[in-house]
């Protein structure tokens, strides 16, 4: 019987069994953001403890970076706090920090593979619990908190409980205007928000197969937002091709040296799943969420469910839907392309072929946030989670290629978040309401292309 | 410090996915320590926000008749989204020892082991019948016995679960795992020397 990523890369970083019964798990990478490290450093300080090992942890800042006014020290003087304390933490600590002014700052979770620091078979911790990302390389990522950042700068290590693996496989072509988010926002509505506690997801499938490094870290990022701490993809060419030649991947012939390691630690074909659960891509849609947690989610071309449950109910009450509402449609205010679920290059790209030619409706307030310097200056996360003055006002509604849709997640207590793809948002943006981006895109000789305004 | 009960009455919290941007805002991660989060808890749907001022019925975190309460009862999959352990640092400074649910987020379950505040399971039912007595009778003691896997309050009894290596942690004292971790740091190394993208290609 053979074994799954999880389980080979699981037992190679195995130190010993805790006699709680918890597996010690050696971490290969360790990255470290200003918002959830601070605590964790001070708790070294105060023990007398140093890092663990340097050379495998590496800092950047991401989550309270102002969109307009970069300039230091920041107008903001809790951010600026933030910021210093980090740079203080690296230099004190000897932590590899990419700052503000570097050029390989950005989003933790998009910076972490354009450097080439995430690579298949390593396991990966990081103070934020979409780390999952980097599961998209077939590395084993896990999202933590401060007292584990703790462990981890301490002693290079996790304790933590086994996991089942629950394989998703994909299958089949998505239909023009389904994306990778459109996928993983149908697997958490169909398993449900708690549905893979206690698991890893292992995506795997032609469909899988067939996408991009970027649909790969689309669809790993929000293994959370279905309950599973832990999402990946077995490592293959796509993956291989995308780490080549990067700052920090093996060059020469270390790189085929890595490549036969990396090629040995994907799942074998007669791995043992703990669940297996099939997705029909060509059944897909684009998917539009209505409610406050993103498994409330319907078909573009659905209606707001009217069922009296009380969870369905309050998230209607939240939104101010009405039951059997047409999704499509509904008036937005704001359009957010950003985040570490979408604000890759190819998300970008994916919206201006949207937007080319066409003009945001008058009332909606557009923003694109790219995840990474090296995608664009001011990278940060934004608008996903309202730490920046990037905020929601009042009640208003947002088309958002982010992951969460919880109450009061953008920055208004009372704000309202729609989740969709990029090119969601984007069609959302020109139209002024939900909208059917199939609508706005024609099939042409096997490639997508655009229909002529109207 | 060993944990193997908790004793106190309750403030019960009503609602399954209740995630943690709820529990703690996040411009209140906006600090370098955790100082003063327990003034936090819920601020978005408490009296005094847009959103608390216009529900109907009063937010139990605002509820005179549960002040002082040391446990919290919660429903299913409670903490999930954001791994910011400010949310449970928020409770626990608030004067929360422990929380009994139905079930928790993996990353909220760690956060709150960690420093030392248990969260324990118990059926559908029996949380159910806890949190109506406890809303009829708010002073209402409960208590939670770690090692025998109960929960008893004034004549009910129901069990309680816990995984074994959390159950343990606790009623030995080794909830706080970096001294664990560190203790034979010559292993860790030995791992590290074996793994060949750290000893190189």
């Amino acid at each position: 019987m053979g074994h799954t990523l999880l389980q080979k890369v699981w037992d190679l970083h195995t130190v010993r069994t805790l006699p709680t019964g918890q597996t010690q798990l050696f971490i290969g990478l360790h990255l470290v953001h200003e918002v959830t490290s601070p605590q964790a450093f001070d708790a070294l300080r105060a023990r007398g403890w140093k890092v663990a090992r340097p050379d495998r942890t590496f800092a950047t800042v991401d989550h309270i970076i102002p969109t307009r006014e970069r300039t230091r020290p920041f107008v903001d003087v809790l951010a600026e706090d933030m910021i210093a304390a980090l740079e203080r933490n690296c230099r004190d600590f000897g932590v590899r920090l990419a700052g503000l002014d570097d050029d390989r700052q950005g989003i933790v979770h998009v910076i972490g593979p354009e450097l080439g620091l995430t690579q298949p078979g390593l396991t990966l911790a990081c103070g934020d619990s979409h780390t999952s990302t980097h599961g998209a390389f077939g590395a084993v990522a896990f999202g933590v908190g401060t007292s584990q950042v703790r462990d981890v700068l301490a002693s290079q290590c996790l304790a933590l409980e086994p996991m089942k693996v629950r394989r998703i496989r994909v299958t089949g072509m998505l239909p023009s205007g389904v994306y990778a988010k459109d996928v993983i926002l149908t697997i958490i509505n169909r398993l449900g928000v708690g549905g893979g506690v206690g698991y890893a997801y292992e995506y795997a499938g032609d469909t899988i197969e067939r996408m991009s490094m970027d649909e790969r870290m689309t669809i790993c990022n929000m293994s959370i937002e279905g309950g599973a701490r832990v999402g990946y993809v077995n490592p293959d060419q796509t993956t291989f091709d995308y780490i080549k030649g990067r700052p920090f991947a093996p060059a020469g012939d270390a790189f085929d040296r890595a490549r036969a390691w990396w090629t040995s630690m994907a799942s074998d074909r007669d791995a043992r799943y703990d669940d297996d659960v099939v997705i029909r891509a060509e059944e897909l849609t684009p998917v539009v969420t209505w409610g406050v947690n993103p498994g409330q989610s319907v078909p573009v071309v659905g209606r707001v469910p009217s069922g009296q449950e009380p969870a369905v109910a309050e998230a209607r009450a939240y939104m101010g839907f009405n039951g059997g509402e047409a999704i499509a449609g509904m008036r937005v205010d704001v359009a957010f392309v950003g985040s570490c679920t979408n604000s890759r290059l190819s998300d970008l790209r994916e919206a201006a072929r949207i937007v080319s030619g066409r003009r945001v409706a008058p009332h909606v307030k557009a923003l694109v946030v790219p995840g990474s310097a090296s995608v664009k200056r001011a990278a940060g996360c934004s608008m996903c989670l309202g730490m920046n003055p990037d905020k929601l006002e009042g009640s208003q509604v947002c088309a958002s290629s982010s992951n969460r849709n919880f109450k009061g997640r953008q920055g208004s207590p009372t704000g309202r978040t729609l989740l969709m793809s990029p090119a969601m948002v984007a069609a959302a943006a020109i139209a002024g309401e939900v909208t059917d981006v199939r609508t706005m895109i024609t099939q042409a000789s096997g490639t997508r292309s655009l229909k002529p305004e109207a | 410090m060993r944990i193997t009960h908790i004793e106190g009455t309750a403030l019960p919290m009503r609602g399954d996915d209740i995630d943690t941007d709820r529990i703690m805002p996040a411009r209140y991660l906006r600090a370098v320590t955790f100082d003063g989060l327990e003034r936090h808890l819920f601020e978005d749907e408490r009296t005094g926000s847009a959103a608390g001022d216009k529900a109907s019925a009063q937010h139990a975190f605002d509820n005179p008749r549960y002040a002082g309460a040391s446990m919290l009862i919660v429903n299913r999959n409670f903490g999930c989204g954001s791994s910011r352990e400010h949310a449970p640092q928020g409770l626990y400074r608030a004067g929360f020892r422990g929380v009994i649910g139905e079930s928790f987020s993996e990353i909220f379950f760690g956060n709150s082991l960690i420093i030392g505040l248990p969260c324990v399971t118990a059926a559908h039912d029996d949380i159910r019948r806890l949190m109506e007595r406890v809303e009829k009778q708010p002073d209402a003691r409960i208590r939670i016995d770690l090692q025998a896997g109960t929960c008893e309050v004034e004549g009910f009894t129901c069990a309680i679960a816990l995984p074994a290596h959390a159950r343990d942690a606790l009623v030995t004292g080794a909830w706080d795992t970096t001294g664990l971790l560190l203790d034979r740091y010559a292993e860790v190394d030995r791992v590290a020397a074996r793994l060949p993208y750290v000893a190189g290609f």
